[in-house]
């Protein structure tokens, strides 16, 4: 009655996200009374990462039908590696690759899942765990009442911890068949932290006046090493790429700081936004529904504020 | 080309949102229900370009009580021939796409479309699980498609980028943003609706696996703290010692 975790890689190595759902898992182990196991498929570069996260077993499995992210056979994979492990519940991230495993996984192993989960379970009376719906606006407790189970981990639900140790590194064969699909490309940005799983992002809106104002947004983001975003009318018009759009219909993030200058905060937005830790709304505007989101507000013009806190920021790193 | 596409009803997205007193069901006093904008924007209406393209049937399904008629009738007046509708309640994503594969399972469909989510329960669920049940390749947050009738290009939004696969045959697929553009029904849309085929099914029974034990709403923010835009140190002092995220 294990737990199997799968820690996904992104361009061949593990990221933070696969750090937090380690954490996760030992400590959704050590609620249940049993172990956990990680199933890592294809090349990993960092594999060794996880061995001080209080796991039991690292199980690695290179497999020629597993060399792209293929619905089918990844599926049959982690529910074949449950199998060998004996586990009954499986846990993965709310990830893009996630999102596409965890109903599958749950119908493939009869079991009762809940997507997006941001707490560890509690056991007391049952097993729940919490997630967030509307967009934010709430949060629900689900039981889940059969004996196997399937969750999607939201990111940044905690911080990865180690715990030292050396969890062995066992490699693992997995019996799949042929994917039906073909990866011919993938395409990310590099050099940066992908939005979903930033921990600060620095976002525009309209506010802007034209995508040629942007430096002033890149260099505060650089000051913090943080993800640039902007607002849908802004990458709707070209001004920015889509990938940077947040909100209701675009990307929904949560990280610690959200900085927000030259944007209303309509629902939408916010949809995407709200369960940011701390938001800083930056707007010339003093009743900018933003400002009711936020905890922290400077009404003012953008173009004066944000370099001025680009300046504060670079002080505050040089340790002035 | 056969083709599917699944249809929620959620709330508004500009809805209050609030809870029965035992934290069990949502109020739906007063709240506007719309088809769950993925759905009607981007999964329908790429659903229908692709039979203007190539030939065939689009039908619509939707599992819910009569109050989502008008939801399907929408779908109808947009385009889709005709409609399905299972008189359930849908608790679970497991009840939902339960009712949903007992439809296509006989029905050899080429491609069955659902939203990424729907904006309520935001569950990016009912799509896997049938596809796992139909044993079908799946692919979620899908932004571009291309089909020629046996093979599908397929762009999947994934973190800070995109992944292009192809694959042969049959398919289910959930719809982000990009994937088309919404239509807006048109009045000879409307009337013909009124005469397109409605089947209304009977639910087969599920033994839910998950229970909803209650929903919370956040505490209200504290309010915002107003810092002097001259004074971008205090915002930094405050960043880092009160609310320590730098
Ligand atoms: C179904 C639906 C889904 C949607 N999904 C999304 C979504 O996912 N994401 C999203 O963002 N939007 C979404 N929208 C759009 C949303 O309703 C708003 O229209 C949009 O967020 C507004 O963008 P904005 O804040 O950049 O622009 P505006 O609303 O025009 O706001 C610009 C702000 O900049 C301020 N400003 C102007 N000049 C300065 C200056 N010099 N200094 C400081 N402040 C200044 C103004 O006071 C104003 O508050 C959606 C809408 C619908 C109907
Ligand atoms: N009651 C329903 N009837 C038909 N399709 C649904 C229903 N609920 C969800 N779906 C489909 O499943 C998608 C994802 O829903 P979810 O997994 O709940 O986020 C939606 O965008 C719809 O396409």
């Amino acid at each position: 009655m294990s737990i199997l975790i799968y820690i996904e890689t992104v361009d061949n190595a593990i990221n933070k996200g696969g750090l937090e759902l380690a954490t996760y898992g030992k400590k959704t182990a050590e609620i249940m009374g049993t172990e956990c196991h990680a199933l890592v498929i294809g090349t990993c570069s960092n594999i060794e990462k996880i061995q001080s996260f209080g796991l039991s077993k690292i199980h690695h499995c290179i497999n020629d039908n597993l060399g792209y992210f293929d619905s089918l056979t990844y599926t049959q994979a982690i529910t074949a590696a449950a199998q060998q492990c004996e586990a009954k519940t499986v846990i993965v991230r709310h990830s893009s690759i996630g999102k596409t495993l965890i109903g599958m996984l749950a119908a493939k192993m009869n079991a009762g899942s809940v997507s997006g989960v941001v707490s560890l379970p509690n056991i007391d009376g049952g097993f729940k765990v919490k997630k967030g719906v509307y967009s934010g606006k709430a949060i629900v407790e689900y039981m889940i009442k059969s004996d196997t189970k399937v969750l999607s981990m939201m990111g940044n639900t905690l911080q990865p911890e180690e715990v030292g140790g050396n969890t062995p590194i066992e490699s693992i064969s997995l019996d799949v068949s042929a994917p039906k699909s073909k990866v011919i490309e993938h395409k990310t940005v590099t050099g940066i932290v992908p939005l979903p799983e930033a921990e600060l992002v620095v976002s525009a809106g309209r506010g802007m006046k034209g995508p040629e104002n942007w430096g002033i947004i890149e260099d505060l983001a650089k000051v913090l090493g943080a993800t640039t975003a902007c607002s849908r009318p802004v990458a709707d018009t070209g001004w920015r790429p889509h990938h940077e759009h947040v909100g209701q219909t675009g990307v929904a993030i949560r990280p610690n700081l959200y900085i927000a200058a030259g944007i209303s905060g309509a629902i939408q937005h916010l949809a995407g936004v709200n369960n940011s830790k701390v938001i800083v709304v930056i707007n010339k505007d003093p009743d900018a529904p933003f400002f009711k989101a936020a905890d922290y507000g400077v009404v003012g013009d953008l173009f004066e504020v944000v370099p001025k806190l680009t300046e504060a920021l670079k002080k505050f790193k040089a340790g002035i | 080309m056969k083709i599917l596409v699944c249809i929620s009803k959620t709330p508004d997205t500009t809805s209050k949102i609030s809870f029965s007193a035992d934290g069990k069901e949502f109020n739906s006093d007063g709240i506007t229900f719309i088809m769950n904008p993925y759905d009607e924007w981007y999964a329908l209406v790429r659903a229908l370009e692709l039979k203007e393209k190539l030939g065939g049937t689009v039908s619509a399904i939707h599992i819910g009580d009569a109050s989502g008629d008008i939801i399907v009738r929408k779908a109808l007046a947009i385009g889709a021939d005709n409609a399905i509708r299972v008189d359930g309640n849908p608790t679970s994503a497991l009840y939902t796409a339960t009712q949903i594969y007992d439809h296509a399972k006989d029905n050899s469909y080429d491609m069955i479309f659902l939203g990424k989510e729907t904006i309520d329960y935001n569950g990016s669920e009912v799509g896997g699980m049938l596809a796992g049940m139909l044993d079908l390749p799946y692919f979620s947050y899908v932004s571009h498609l291309e089909s020629d009738g046996t093979k599908s290009t397929i762009t999947r939004d994934i973190e800070g980028g995109v992944e292009i696969a192809e694959v042969e045959g049959p398919i289910v697929i959930s719809a982000a943003k990009g994937l088309a553009e919404q239509r807006i029904p048109n009045m000879m849309g409307i009337m013909q609706s009124k005469r397109k085929p409605l089947d209304i099914v009977t639910p087969i029974s599920v033994e839910e696996k998950v229970e909803v034990i209650t929903h919370i709403l956040p505490p209200a923010k504290k309010g915002v703290t107003l810092i002097d835009p001259d004074n971008m140190d205090e915002l930094v002092r405050r960043l880092h010692e009160e609310a320590k995220v730098i």
